[in-house]
């Protein structure tokens, strides 16, 4: 069976199963569309939450970002797995013991305030859109790449599959969709990252095997030494900052963590989870199991992000690190030449691949065409970098100018290539990216459209509706939500990659710090909740905005603290305006002070409603 | 549930959250972030100690955190008679 076949097949078995599940776990009252009943396993529940958080960006994109900056990118591995600990200790034993459907319930009621749920609202409604496009763009993306249909159909495809499950099953439906779709994908990462690691390293286990030894089998150089030294090592030489220390302050580097951190505590998809278990201990329990499941894969990147750089460093520069003649260079290299991932620029025109720091194109990006050259490498079309005036780059940091593009997806994508696996471990690469992004985009889905049918219409525009009514609002919003998911991903806004720290600096500055005041703070009033949201939304909003849209000069950040890691500074000045106004206005009223009281004693989980 | 147990609940287990923040915060903000120069300079099985924290030592340290926060609270519900 060829590659194509296999991976129709993998990707169509895998539909089967989700449309199969959704039809099984149909939705029949809101509360199964909302928390699936309330009834979910802790166990399964950490794995649909485990889906739910490892989106297409963690499955394509995070070994690249970590291969290509080292330890620059660690803020993403401690960020997105610490966010957690915090999730488990201050947040969802306490949101599930409140016990109702969704986080602007909660600010809603908590803050005794229509105008502070109208806010959180449109929070989450904002965040999750804004989450959602690189889904569905992501989606596309692996459809063209894996299935050779062109990235609008692809995105067509995902809609009709989400639209089935998600609209059907609601989240009942959604949540164990999820469970198959986080095997699917745990299973795609780790096989390859296992054969990867044991090829350069002899070591079988990518979460332990950062630190193992080369194997002279890769270079006879290298061998015995272990992986990060030699890479250090290798990647100075070619003039790049070396691996394992960073390029950013430790300010910055601190910020981003805590925004990433913060915010992943604070994305509404990700906390609602947490409402579809039946105790609060469950709550808590769940937590660590979803931390364990997405360790799997978290603990596995850093290691594939190492070996991975390692391997294309010694693959494109050979041995004698002199570079490797075009002919003699890898099938895989020249397949992923013709899907544009990388790009080749004989600059010196030796007839050498040869890879080092700085761009191999002008601009960067390789403009690719349709001819190849008399290697049979695929030419481009930008701009000839002159090599008279500029050779763009310093002779005596690395030993020849670098002729190579990657694209940093390389490092998931092209790894069952480079491992020499059979094609069905291709093909289940393949499965495991759509599972990624699909199981994402439902979660997301599900909150834009609970937070329309749910807190807009039944808590504050229309609160006569009985609950069938209510049941097929929240089916419409999904359908209009799918509808305008798929908009942005067949036309992205041109800023997606900009759009992920709003949402999560929007998460950070907003609903972290005002949930958490209104479980731990009694003293705690709407006007102080209303200002604190207020002050953290906008000046991050202002900030993002300002430095990633409006072309806003470097010099100018506070403190040199990047747009990414301004959600952790929105998130004090939060705090700090809640504070300041909720001691000069009076107190909450006796009920609401009685309601977090009951909170907090995870006994009696579903009176916390009928008070 | 009396008013003052309800109180001496929530004492304790604010001071466990510290507790166990105080852990989280110094595996990934100390060791990974601020003091990871310091610790680049030790090695140990093929790492830099603090690089290692910072990309994988912290997550492990997250795992045993969650596990022993969940096990300590539900001993805690049991001993205030609080739980389901």
């Amino acid at each position: 069976m060829n590659l194509d076949v296999l991976t129709y097949l993998f990707v169509g078995l895998s539909f089967a199963l989700y449309i199969g599940i959704a039809i099984w776990a149909r939705a029949g009252s809101t509360r199964e569309f909302y928390i699936a009943g309330g009834g979910v396993h802790p166990v399964a529940n950490g794995m649909a939450t485990a889906a739910d958080w490892m989106s297409a960006a963690s499955f394509i994109s995070l070994a690249g970002i970590v291969s290509f900056s080292g330890y620059d990118a660690s803020g993403y591995l401690m960020g997105w797995t610490g966010g957690y600990v915090m999730l488990a200790m201050l947040l969802a034993p306490y949101l599930r013991k409140f016990g109702k459907f969704t986080v602007p319930d909660f600010i809603g009621d908590r803050y005794y305030s229509s105008t502070a749920r109208t806010l959180a609202v449109i929070c989450v409604i904002f965040i999750s859109f804004t989450y959602i496009a690189g889904q569905m763009r992501g989606t596309g993306i692996v459809f063209s790449r894996f299935l050779h249909v062109d990235i609008e159909s692809g995105i067509l495809i995902g809609m009709v599959i989400v639209f089935f499950y998600a609209v059907m099953g609601g989240m009942k439906g959604i949540t164990y969709t999820q469970v198959a779709q986080y095997c699917i994908l745990i299973f795609a990462y780790t096989v390859p990252a296992v054969f990867l690691i044991m090829q350069v390293t002899g070591h079988i286990l990518p979460q332990t095997g950062l630190g193992a030894t080369v194997q002279s089998s890769v270079n006879p150089i290298w061998e015995g030494r272990p992986v990060l030294f030699v890479l250090d090592e290798v990647i100075r030489d070619l003039g790049f900052h070396e691996y394992t220390s960073g390029s950013k302050t430790t300010i910055d580097m601190f910020f981003i963590t805590v925004a990433l951190m913060a915010g992943t505590a604070g994305l509404p998809h990700v906390i609602v989870r947490f409402f579809t278990v039946p105790k609060v201990k469950d709550a808590r329990s769940s937590a660590g199991w979803a931390l364990m499941f997405i360790a799997i894969l978290y603990l596995t990147v850093p290691a594939v992000g190492a070996v991975g750089r390692l391997n294309l460093i010694n693959t494109i520069n050979g041995e004698e690190g002199q570079g490797t003649d075009y002919q003699h260079m890898p099938l895989w290299f020249k397949n992923w030449e013709q899907s544009g991932l990388i790009a080749w620029n004989d600059r010196n025109g030796d007839g050498l691949v040869q890879y080092a720091a700085g761009d191999a194109f002008v601009g960067g990006k390789p403009i690719l065409t349709d001819h190849l050259g008399d290697l049979g490498q695929r030419l481009t079309s930008n701009p000839v970098i002159d090599t008279e005036s500029s050779l763009g780059f310093d002779l005596n940091r690395q030993p020849y100018a670098n002729e190579v593009f990657v694209d940093r997806d390389i490092m998931v994508l092209a790894n069952p290539e480079i491992a020499q696996l059979p094609d069905w471990v291709i093909a289940l690469v393949a499965a495991g990216a759509v599972a990624a992004a699909l199981s994402t985009a439902s979660g997301l889905l599900l909150v834009i459209s609970t937070a329309i049918s749910h807190d807009l219409l039944k808590k504050t525009l229309l609160p006569e509706i009985n609950e069938k009514q209510e049941l097929l609002a929240a089916r419409m919003a999904s359908v209009a939500a799918i509808c305008i998911a798929g908009y942005f991903g067949l036309n992205p806004p041109g800023y997606v990659a900009a759009t992920v720290a709003l949402a999560f600096g929007l998460a950070a500055a907003s609903f972290f710090p005002v949930i958490v005041m209104g479980i731990f703070s009694t003293r705690m009033n709407k006007e102080g909740a209303i200002a604190g949201m207020m002050v953290g939304l906008l000046s991050t909003m202002a900030y993002i905005v300002y430095f990633k849209f409006m072309d806003g000069a470097p010099e100018d950040l506070f403190l040199g603290i990047s747009p990414e890691g301004f959600g952790g500074v929105g998130m004090l000045l939060n705090f700090v305006a809640a504070f300041t106004v909720s001691s000069l206005t009076k107190a909450p009223p006796e009920h609401v002070q009685a309601m977090i009281k009951n909170i907090r004693i995870p006994r009696e989980a579903n009176k916390a409603q009928s008070h | 549930m009396k008013e003052e147990q309800a109180v001496a609940y929530w004492r304790e287990n604010i001071s466990l959250i510290i507790r166990y923040l105080v852990i989280w915060f110094v595996a990934s903000y100390g060791c990974g972030i601020l003091f990871v120069e310091t610790l680049n300079n030790i090695h140990f099985f093929g790492f830099k100690l603090g690089f290692w924290f910072a990309q994988q030592g912290s997550i492990f340290v997250f795992l045993a955190l969650l596990v022993m926060y969940a096990r300590s609270m539900n001993k805690l519900d049991r001993k205030y008679d609080v739980h389901e």
